[in-house]
């Protein structure tokens, strides 16, 4: 049997990549045994992320990583960057319903809810980094 | 990948097979309004049982469905909505509120065939 891939890398360019990052995910968080409600959060969030640079930054990548904290849980890790214009006012784009690309400005705040973690970093002109992490459950390490 | 499109009587059933890009989805939308036209359709059912992700785009190109053909006189059903995809589309924040919605293609035909409710509050 192969061994499960730890980090995986999906250059986003065209709305058929942000179909493949979201897939990709969902492979690794089944590998994970995450559960299958974690697994369609995840991978609704990856969408949302993935097509905010198809959206804003024309091109970008998504990295899949496999992680574990201190304690030993085990967790997915989603990078998606780009290089694109950044995001001007970060606090008006976490607000639910600010859209400045014509949808319903879900996006980042609906992403936010949706997975553990969520950090966003972003650079007006040079681009904009977003980290999502979703750790297996408690009761999936006890048993 | 195309969504196939079929015509049973007055209505048009879309079956989604696998996961769909945006450009798939949009073009959904503007073959179901073509369809809907070219056959007089009454109602429109969009079974989304195959559908593991729901975004927001997906969501709000489905409103635009429901809500365009309403414009024309017909009804959207959107059938099949799986209960972890629901889950993430209440997290997300979609509400849905404006577009009918059935467990199944039986109880969306069903819905569809009921005697249509008068508009307004005529009926008290």
């Amino acid at each position: 049997m192969a061994a499960e891939p730890h980090e995986s890398v999906i250059p986003i360019e065209s709305d058929a990549d942000v179909v493949l990052a979201r897939q990709r995910a969902r492979e690794m968080s089944a590998a994970l045994e995450l559960t299958s409600t974690d697994q369609t959060l995840l991978a609704t969030a990856i969408s949302e992320v993935a097509r905010n640079i198809t959206t804003y930054a024309v091109r970008g990548e998504v990295i899949l990583s496999m992680i574990r904290d201190a304690a030993g849980r085990r967790g997915i890790q989603v990078i998606a960057r780009d290089d694109g214009p950044g995001i001007e006012n970060l606090e008006l784009a976490l607000q639910d319903g600010y859209t400045s690309g014509g949808g319903l400005g879900l996006g980042l705040p609906g992403a936010r809810r949706l997975v553990h973690e969520f950090d966003i970093e972003t650079t007006p002109g040079q681009g904009t980094k977003v980290t999502l992490v979703m750790w297996e459950r408690e009761s999936a390490r006890a048993a | 990948m195309a969504v196939p499109i079929l015509k049973q009587g007055p209505f048009l059933i879309a079956t989604i097979q696998a996961a769909l890009t945006d450009s798939d989805v949009l073009q959904l939308r503007d073959d179901v309004m073509a369809q809907v036209t070219r056959h007089r359709s009454r109602g429109i059912i969009v079974d989304v049982t195959a559908l593991d992700v729901m975004d927001s785009f997906v969501s709000r190109s489905l409103q635009g469905i429901s809500r365009m053909t309403r414009l024309r006189g017909a009804d959207t059903v959107i059938v099949g909505i799986q209960p972890e995809v629901a889950f993430a589309m209440v997290q997300l924040g979609m509400s849905f509120e404006d577009v009918l919605t059935a467990l199944d293609l039986e109880e969306g035909l069903a819905l569809l065939q009921r005697p249509r409710k008068e508009t307004g509050d005529g009926g008290g």
